[in-house]
């Protein structure tokens, strides 16, 4: 059983590396598990709350406030404390990438092993949905879906769905590609149709056979969704439709806040939620992009042999 | 003789297909913006609820037909998209399409100026990449694409404008270009539009200078994003191709490491490099969106984020269903040129 | 006589995900101008490494060291240009699959002018124009009909034949004096390797050119090779002229290896199927058709079919590719659907038939497959795998169904402790073994073996056929045994049926049709495959040329 284990989880993978993929597989994932870290948190490490205006006795922090030893970071021009609304946005970015990932993982999965196993018209016309719907802008499409969930803004929970759900709306599409087209390389494999001539239920063979082996590309899409669910809602929030300051803490949202800032010089309010989006979507960026190639023998990097 | 006969039919065959698709890709695309838009209420309600009482909001919704049963409006929304109407704007009055016309242009230009830079910077790097594999070179490449991607377009733009507007002040970080120089295009006869093929119609020098000045910034913005993806992409295929059993022939055979990069895996390797770039095209899109509101380009995507804010219902589900229908027509465009570039299409 | 090329203790290593591996270890041999030179050996053994080393066309996780010389230059310490030029100039390399091997989306004629134009002929680099000429010549040298119109066809619009013919025009478009051949009829039809190996040997003598040729098909080394060289594990464990090693072998291991093959002549006495056992599978003017989708036409792989297996025996299902064979196999087996005529296999009409009426017999059919890297699921111990049919069919309990893997495991000669293990640890051998037992594990009436023994070296194959062989006489089922190989039906068959292009062109006795074939087709067949005894190999060369007509 722990056997079995071992071979489906990247902990193989992490053995097998070297070199330049070994680097980036180990940044990637020391970055991801800082920034779960700071999520769970929260509370502990960020100073002050995220919609926190005011001192214990009563003063205002003040808007505007360039780094200093109270506000490591400065404030913003709302007043609020640049360091804990940064580290607060961790949640808020789990949060998104939760609900992204989530309905359309399941989704997109059963659909794919179902269109690639039974074939005919469902097959096909699922193939042309899924087509014309994952190449679509996701932040089009989240625009679209915040003007519905309450008007455009406010709760924590409505700007997270407008951009959760529009990413589960584009990536199901990308689960259901590649889980079909491992069900289709696999149905074919002669220990399938062994099972087919043995007279193995299709619910056997599918779990049993196709679906165990058929994981593999799974994570690599995975940290695509992830990035993707952050970049939309940090763009959403950008344009003006995130979230509500005092009902939550959004990177996007507080860039949005900083554009005036920064034609009158003040740097503070947009570097450190702005660099805090690129890396989080670079350390899960980095974990894809060198599980995917570790998956791919041709890919990986191979050591050069020594001659006994 | 035989053979163009069948190459031609059997290219036809492949084109006609294609074509017929475009069809059901639009009617998906513009049925899912549809079930998004309506999945919670009408547009009335969304965009005035919460400043009306309940029987103004009724009124409103009655005259304007929302409460008839939604099947019904679904068949009249796919109606009018069939013939060209996307829709009115709540707020200003004008068609989806008029819209299209006057701003469409202005994306359209942002878009080929980005796609210029990404095309520059990211094929050829990728192709280095691809050739210097798993050295330090290649490393940094990756990296490079990597942050190009993480780094949200707005970020970028928000960094230039924090460097080019008050470190060193030598471009300019809003607009599409000077307000002389605007006055001045306005005046051409048969305008395009499209501002340097206008500039350089007047002839005026000075002007296609300040277009391009101003474009250099929101180019460059959305041009290292896609460039990043298209390192990528061009690494990844180069890699693979030049994996091939057919290189290792040619090889064989003598033919040059550079002439195997550049023609022999080459080649091969741009058929689902294409694919991709076709729906890069489209994504740029949402790319663009951004861009047009960081710089205040005033096309397209911008129109879109201030019908936004006014909470216009209406003209935002016509741009978007408007964008869904160019994205299926980028794809038709891709399809066919994979199919002048692959041989086993036609033969 | 000075050597064209001489290797002297090469030693290659290279890198996998194990640690280091020796692939070649301190190989020396010598090849004379316009001689043929077989390197013989099985997986493993070091000869393909040892082929893609003289041109140095190993991938960069590879260390050489030693000397291999070519016309008295040495190639290991080429720099890149002194190396480019030497591909194609001075030696030249033929694949193992010409289907990859060809460049998809470039007309075949220009891939072929490339290699013209990438060196210089008396001292000048070609013209386009001169290059498609000399392309155009050797396109007509090798058989290619129409070469003007077809220098700008596409490698798809040809067969697997003719693509092989092409890459050897573009091999010695420049006239080297040195090819390297490595396995190059192994993934061609039996007929097609027979022109293709006849063309080889017309370039040998015509154009004195000498040939390394890697195969592991004693066959192919008899009829083609003058002097053989015997690959072992890295070694060379005997070498000399094809007849001193065929009829005189010194080493244990060649000895063995030449054991191994399987023979078409004599043709082994067999027993005369007993008339009275019952029919177990009847078709009668069978068809099966796969239906064509968009872009491609219907396939009429099976045409009015009328055959009989009775319990029992073992028939032989004989053809190459395109022949229909493994679609009877698979279809009898309820894999695929049949279309029109009759097929009645235990009493169940298959033509038009339902799951649910198919199910119960399908616990009386079992089934080998080809391919041992993929017959068994990844992430299920071999136990588990063998006990699948069981646990479908009987749901019998883990108690139970264990003891039962065991005592299988035990008929095929595998330790129990197999059981256990993964289907990566075992080699394809041994796989195809736990295969059987996985076919055998409900005591089935008949067994269809696809091709069980092509994907397995010579000495494997051997033991698996034997081990086939004593299976069915203790247990008594009837197998179809679907083959390209007329030797390894010969050792297994009591009947012989050939199929060509869907149609049973002749069916019988395994001996009869061995010793006496009446169909064009079946002689051609026989005439075409190689028999390891290089005196048997020349007579049964002319024998083929007499069958062929305008040769």
């Amino acid at each position: 059983m722990l056997k079995r284990i071992w071979k489906i989880t990247p902990l193989k993978q992490l053995r097998m590396s070297f070199g330049v993929q070994r680097v980036m597989l180990i940044l990637g994932l020391a970055i991801v598990g800082f920034f779960i870290f700071v999520a769970t948190f929260a509370d502990l490490i960020a100073p002050y709350d995220f919609a926190q205006l005011q001192y214990e006795d009563g003063t205002y922090f003040g808007s505007q406030i360039p780094p200093s030893a109270e506000h490591i970071w400065g404030t913003t021009v709302g007043g609020f404390d640049v360091f804990s609304r940064v580290i607060f946005g961790t949640r808020t970015a789990i949060a998104v990438i939760f609900v992204a990932v989530s309905l359309s993982i399941v989704i997109g999965v059963l659909l794919g092993l179902a269109s690639g196993y039974i074939s005919g018209w469902l097959d096909r016309f699922l193939v042309l949905v899924a087509d014309a719907v994952y190449a679509f802008p996701s932040l089009l499409l989240a625009i679209a879906l915040s003007i519905v969930i309450s008007g455009g803004r406010s709760g924590f929970w409505s700007g997270i769905l407008a951009a959760g759900l529009s990413i589960t709306v584009i990536f199901i599409p990308q689960y259901y590609r590649a889980m079909r087209a491992e069900t289709l390389r696999i149905k074919q494999e002669a220990f399938v149709e062994s099972a087919k001539v043995l007279g193995a239920s299709n619910g056997r063979i599918l779990f049993r056979h196709i679906f165990r082996n058929a994981t593999r590309t799974l994570p690599i899409i995975f940290t695509l969704n992830a990035s993707e669910a952050i970049l939309t809602l940090a763009g959403l929030g950008f344009l003006g439709f995130g979230i509500d300051p005092t009902m939550g803490a959004e990177w996007g949202y507080d860039l949005n806040r900083s554009v005036a800032d920064v034609s009158a010089g003040i740097w503070w309010t947009s570097i450190f939620p702005g660099s805090a989006i690129v890396l989080v979507v670079l350390g899960i960026t980095l974990v894809g992009e060198s599980l995917n190639d570790l998956a791919d023998p041709r890919l990986r990097k191979r050591q050069v042999a020594v001659i006994e | 003789m035989a053979k163009t006969q069948k190459s031609a039919s059997s290219l036809l065959r492949y084109l006609g297909v294609r074509f017929l698709l475009i069809f059901p890709t639009i009617w998906i695309l513009v049925t899912m913006v549809f079930v998004v838009m309506r999945m919670v209420g009408d547009p009335i309600t969304a965009s005035q609820g919460g400043k009306l009482s309940a029987e103004q909001l009724q009124v409103l919704i009655t005259a304007a037909g929302y409460d008839r049963p939604i099947l019904v409006q679904y068949f009249e929304y796919l109606a009018a998209i069939a013939s060209g109407d996307f829709g009115t704007t709540l707020t200003n009055n004008r068609p989806v399409v008029e819209l299209l016309a006057t701003y469409g242009v202005a994306t359209l230009e942002l878009a080929t100026y980005s796609m210029i830079v990404a095309f520059l910077v990211g094929f050829p790097l990728g192709m280095i990449a691809a050739r210097k594999r798993d050295t330090v070179t290649d490393a940094g490449l990756r990296l490079f694409a990597i942050l190009a991607y993480a780094t949200p377009v707005f970020f970028v733009g928000l960094l230039l404008k924090l460097v080019f507007a008050v470190a060193i002040p030598i471009l300019p970080v809003a607009g599409r270009v000077g307000v002389r120089s605007e006055i001045e295009l306005a005046k051409l006869e048969g305008a395009t539009g499209f501002y340097l093929i206008d500039a350089i119609k007047l002839g005026n020098e000075a002007i296609v200078l300040d277009v391009l000045k101003h474009a250099v910034l929101p180019a460059t913005a959305l041009g290292l994003l896609t460039a990043g993806i298209f390192l990528r992409l061009v690494r990844t295929n180069m890699i693979s191709t030049l994996n091939a059993d057919y290189i290792d022939a040619a090889r064989s055979r003598g033919v040059s490491e550079t002439k195997l990069v550049t023609k022999n895996a080459l080649r091969p390797a741009l058929i689902p490099i294409i694919t991709v770039v076709g729906m890069q095209i489209a994504l740029l899109l949402g790319g663009a969106v951004l861009t047009e509101t960081t710089f205040e380009w005033k096309g397209l995507g911008f129109q879109l984020t201030e019908y936004l804010s006014a909470r216009d219902y209406v003209a935002v589900q016509g741009i978007v269903a408007l964008l869904a229908v160019i994205v299926a027509l980028t794809n038709f465009l891709v399809d066919i040129i994979v199919a002048f570039v692959d041989p086993r299409v036609k033969f | 006589m000075s050597n064209l090329l001489k290797i002297e203790n090469l030693k290659v290593s290279f890198a996998t995900d194990g640690g280091s591996n020796k692939a070649v270890d301190g190989l020396s041999l010598e090849l004379e101008p316009g001689k043929v030179m077989a390197v013989v050996g099985e997986s493993g053994s070091g000869k393909s490494v040892t082929s893609q080393t003289v041109l140095r066309m190993l991938r960069e996780t590879a260390r050489t060291e030693g000397l291999v010389m070519i016309s008295g230059q040495d190639v290991l310490s080429f720099s890149r240009s002194q190396l480019r030029r030497a591909r194609g100039e001075l030696a030249s390399m033929i694949f193992q699959e010409p289907a990859t091997a060809l460049n998809p989306v470039f007309p075949i004629g220009w891939q072929i002018s490339q290699a013209i134009r990438s060196h210089k002929i008396a001292g000048q680099t070609p013209s386009k124009k001169e290059a498609k000429e000399l392309a155009i010549e050797m396109l007509t040298k090798v058989g290619i009909p129409n070469p003007a119109e077809r220098y700008g066809y596409y490698p798809h619009q040809f067969s697997g034949g003719q693509k092989q013919r092409i890459l050897i025009a573009a091999a010695l478009a420049l006239k080297p004096k040195l090819i390297i051949a490595d396995e190059p009829t192994t993934a061609l039809d039996v007929t097609v390797q027979a022109e293709i190996l006849d063309l080889l040997r017309s370039f040998q003598q015509e154009l004195g050119i000498a040939i390394l040729l890697i195969t592991h098909n004693m066959g192919v080394v008899a009829d083609l090779a003058d002097y053989v060289a015997v690959m072992y594990q890295g070694k060379i464990v005997e070498r000399g002229s094809i007849r001193e090693v065929f009829y005189e072998p010194q080493a244990d291991y060649t000895k063995k290896l030449l054991n191994a093959v399987p023979k078409i002549l004599p043709a082994e006495p067999k027993d005369t199927p007993r008339p009275e056992a019952p029919v177990l599978v009847e078709a009668k003017d069978l068809n099966i058709i796969y239906p064509g989708r968009l872009n491609t036409p219907a396939f009429h792989a099976i045409k009015d079919l009328n055959l009989e297996i009775r319990a029992g025996e073992v028939i032989g299902l004989v053809g190459e590719s395109g022949s229909g064979k493994t679609t009877i196999g698979r279809t009898i087996a309820g894999l695929n659907r049949a279309t029109s005529g009759s097929l009645q296999v235990l009493g169940q009409e298959l033509v038009g038939f339902s799951e649910k009426d198919f199910r119960p017999i399908r616990k009386r059919i079992g089934f080998v497959f080809q391919d041992p890297a993929s017959s068994f699921n990844p992430l299920l111990t071999i136990g588990d795998c063998i006990a699948e049919p069981m646990a479908i069919q009987e749901q019998t309990g883990d108690k139970e169904n264990r003891a039962r893997v065991l005592e299988l495991l035990d008929a095929v000669q595998l330790p129990t402790a197999f059981a256990d293990r993964f289907p990566h640890e075992l080699s394809g051998g041994q796989r195809q073994r736990a295969s059987l037992a996985r076919a055998l594990a409900l005591r089935p009436d008949l067994v269809i073996a696809d091709e069980p023994t092509s994907a397995l070296d010579v000495s494997v194959q051997a033991v698996v056929l034997e081990l086939f062989a004593k299976l069915q006489q203790e247990l008594n089922f009837a197998a179809v045994f679907i083959t390209h190989d007329l030797a390894v039906v010969n050792q297994v068959a009591d009947r012989i049926a050939v199929l060509k292009e869907g149609v049973l062109v002749e069916e019988g006795a395994a001996s009869r049709v061995m010793q006496a074939p009446q169909h064009p087709y079946t002689k051609r067949l026989l005439a075409s495959h190689p028999i390891p005894d290089p005196d048997l190999q020349a007579k049964h060369r002319e024998e083929l040329r007499r069958l062929t007509p305008g040769a």
